[in-house]
């Protein structure tokens, strides 16, 4: 691939928090069309990685690249990110009070597309069919955003924020974990609507069980700030069965608690 | 064009954006009287205006009541003593006329008044609101009169309604805040030069919006507004206040008393949003807001309600309350009050419970930005008479920045076992979580900000009449800008 630009690649990216040193040389590239999971147990930096992908000013990036569309994203706000076509599905959505679901998205919109280049009525009403898609109860557009929503109707609201917005490349932090089969099915069919040859996908999971719905071309395992593995779809069913503990060995790291 | 787009493209023009829009100086000829307080200025003030000798005594009581108070100082603010002796008492457009129905006003007038988005000529009138027009010392407009008077309403300012229904402001005036209350209130007893009268008669509902516009121009007066509502048996009236004043350097001061009279099933909606002069970033000029508003549920059933959108004025001392004697009576309270560069708000409320089963809901949200000092002083008392009270009370700070403060003083006073009070209140940082969430969609960060605050104050600009929370909204988007990054 060398000569073109790349579609997406993080590049020896290591970042902190209070001085506490989390990714430490991570390596990854989506292309367009690709579905990747990235697992790792506990602590392993995968929110992390997630976070400094969106840019999340808690994390200080202290070296390394994020190349998306050519550009090195490290030096943007997270809004730029944000409309140069990039999404991040919250782990934890924070409510906005006062802010109703319909207004957020409509502001989104219009940072994204361009003021003038969404007009309010279509608007609404592909939001609407978006939120029958993912059976969301209509009276949601009207209500304050993730204010007093459950763990599953944040999730759901994250999803439509993706289909709304249209991005290129999604990362999905953990968006099973708290997740009923219902509600996880729902999710995964609003995914696999955005997934298509122009639309890159990072899930970031504990479980495999997302990956049935969502299935990846690619599965990262990413241990102690790096990936420590990479390979196709079987690997998936290698960490099902045997957990990470091999990978460890093969990767030669300390086992951590 | 529709009064909210109206508001819209003055607000979002981007050179008016620049700072305080409203600092500009209208020139005009004035008819002043010299600095200073004394009896023959206040003889001099009622002798301008025409009025009766009860109305010139009362001023002279008040006046004489004054000199023995002393201005008080338990307020959160902090200012030089001001020189009572230095502020001019009168000052009016020559040509103002008198109060008219805005014919024949002065079109330098006229013009100020366009460019304030208000504009006083029948052809623009707005709809659905009938204005009163105070500039300086003296009302120059009055839109809407005939309509209003054919149901018995009178909408006038207050130096005609001395003249034309004397029994009536003789009857109510300092009925609910007494010349002798406070400082300021006495001060305003004596020199108060204009201001409106509202007086909605029994089962009326007034069909429009009443609203008074302040303006201050002059450079060294005061203004002493004294503002007069009463609504009988039944009635019902949404008025609304706003207020201006141009960006100069000397400290002016607003000293104004509000006093509303709710009978037996009234309904009386006061709105505000105040956006005086704030000062400069330095901290230098600005108007000191020291108002007196209260309001008397005097009548069964009846219900008054304060709605404030506090943004401007380099010192706010602002207290509107409720004093809640007819059984069943509803007052509330919700204010949202913006501080930024140096500005210092001491604002809150008093609900006072007398008769049984009176209600009370106060919903404050400030937010202090920059270099500011935000308080919310607010006490609920709830006397022995009244059985079965309730208070529910809800005050929210929001700090943005490191520099700014944000002060939270209630006082509750039961004295009857069967009253219900409840008290919340919060103090946060704007969320850094919030703010990366919004913005992780695309928003920009002064967006985002704006977005979170406006969420933030929504249950207080809810109760604004539309187009009026319209701007309100956009004046906080505005003050914002220049608040964040």
């Amino acid at each position: 691939m060398s000569g073109t630009t790349p579609f997406f690649e993080i590049r020896n990216l290591h970042a902190k928090t209070e001085d506490k040193p989390i990714l430490k040389g991570v390596n990854l590239t989506v292309n367009p069309g690709e579905t990747h999971a990235l697992m790792g147990p506990n602590g392993s930096g995968k929110s992390t990685l997630a976070n400094v992908i969106m840019g999340n000013p808690v994390y200080e990036v202290t070296d390394g690249e994020v190349i998306f569309q050519g550009q090195n994203i490290l030096e943007m706000d997270p809004d730029e990110r944000a409309r140069l076509g990039l999404f991040l599905a919250f782990q934890y959505p924070v409510a906005i009070p006062g802010i109703s679901v319909a207004k957020f998205l409509k502001g989104a919109a219009d940072a994204r597309f361009g003021q003038g280049n969404v007009k309010t009525g279509p608007f609404l009403k592909q939001v609407r069919e978006d939120m029958d898609y993912l059976e969301m109860d209509k009276s949601f557009i009207n209500r304050s955003l993730n204010d007093g929503f459950s763990g599953g109707e944040k999730k759901r609201m994250e999803i439509l924020q993706m289909l709304t917005l249209k991005p290129s490349l999604a990362v999905m932090d953990e968006t099973d974990s708290g997740l009923d089969i219902d509600a996880l099915r729902i999710v995964s069919k609003g995914v696999n609507r955005m997934v298509g040859p122009d639309f890159g996908l990072l899930v970031i999971t504990h479980y495999e069980r997302i990956l049935q719905y969502i299935k990846p071309g690619f599965l990262h395992v990413l241990m102690d700030g790096q990936v420590a593995m990479s390979g196709g779809p079987e690997l998936v069913k290698e960490v099902e069965k045997s957990g990470y503990d091999w990978i460890r060995e093969k990767f030669g790291k300390e086992v951590l608690v | 064009m529709s009064n909210t787009e109206t508001m819209y493209k003055l607000e979002t023009d981007s050179k008016l954006v620049q700072e305080y829009k409203y600092g500009f100086v209208t020139e005009v000829e004035t008819d002043e009287l010299p600095k200073g307080l004394n009896e023959d200025i206040i003889r001099a003030i009622s002798a301008k205006k025409g009025e009766p000798d009860w109305m010139t005594e009362w001023r002279l009581k008040a006046f004489r009541r004054w000199q023995t108070m002393r201005e008080p100082h338990w307020a959160k603010v902090d200012y030089p003593p001001v020189d009572y002796q230095d502020i001019r008492y009168y000052s009016a457009p020559k040509s103002a006329g008198t109060g008219g129905d805005g014919h024949g006003v002065d079109p330098e007038l006229a013009k100020t008044f366009e460019k304030l988005g208000i504009p006083l000529n029948e052809r623009d009138r707005l709809s659905g609101v009938a204005v009163d027009v105070v500039f300086d010392s003296v009302s120059v407009a009055t839109t809407h009169r005939e309509k209003l008077a054919k149901q018995g309403i009178v909408f006038c300012s207050m130096s005609e309604a001395i003249r034309t229904h004397g029994d009536l402001v003789r009857k109510y005036l300092g009925s609910v805040v007494p010349p002798g209350d406070n400082f300021y209130a006495a001060l305003n007893s004596a020199v108060f030069s204009d201001g409106s009268f509202c007086f909605i008669p029994k089962g009326v509902r007034c069909p429009v919006d009443l609203s008074t516009y302040f303006r201050i121009n002059a450079a060294d007066s005061g203004q002493f507004e004294r503002t007069l509502i009463v609504a009988e048996e039944g009635a019902y009236v949404s008025y609304i206040e706003g207020c201006t004043a141009p960006q100069r350097d000397n400290n002016q001061l607003h000293a104004a008393v509000v006093e509303l009279i709710a009978l037996d099933d009234a309904q009386i909606k006061y709105s505000t949003v105040q956006n005086w002069y704030a000062g400069d970033a330095n901290g230098v000029g600005g108007i000191y807001n020291f108002v007196t508003k209260r309001g008397h549920c005097r009548g069964p059933r009846s219900r008054i309600s304060w709605t404030q959108a506090e943004v401007g004025a380099a010192i706010t001392w602002k207290y509107p309350s409720v004093i809640l004697e007819g059984a069943d009576s509803v007052g509330e309270f919700y204010s949202v009050a913006f501080t930024n560069k140096k500005m210092q708000a001491d604002t809150g409320t008093k609900m006072i419970h007398i008769g049984p089963n009176t209600k009370s809901t106060i919903i404050s949200k400030g937010i202090s930005a920059e270099e500011s000092v935000n308080s919310y002083r607010g006490m609920v008392q709830v006397l022995p008479t009244a059985l079965n009270a309730r208070n529910h009370t809800c005050c929210d700070s929001m700090l943005i920045g490191d520099k700014c403060f944000a002060n939270t003083y209630p006082v509750i006073e039961v004295e009857t076992s069967t009253a219900i009070t409840e008290h919340e209140a919060t103090t946060a940082k704007i969320s850094e979580e919030q703010l990366f969430y919004v913005r992780s969609r695309g928003i920009d960060e002064e967006s985002a900000t704006s977005m979170i605050v406006n969420g933030f104050c929504k249950d207080v600009f809810k109760e604004l009449p539309l187009e009026f929370s319209v701007e309100a909204i956009k004046l906080l988007e505005l003050k914002l800008e220049h608040s964040v990054g």
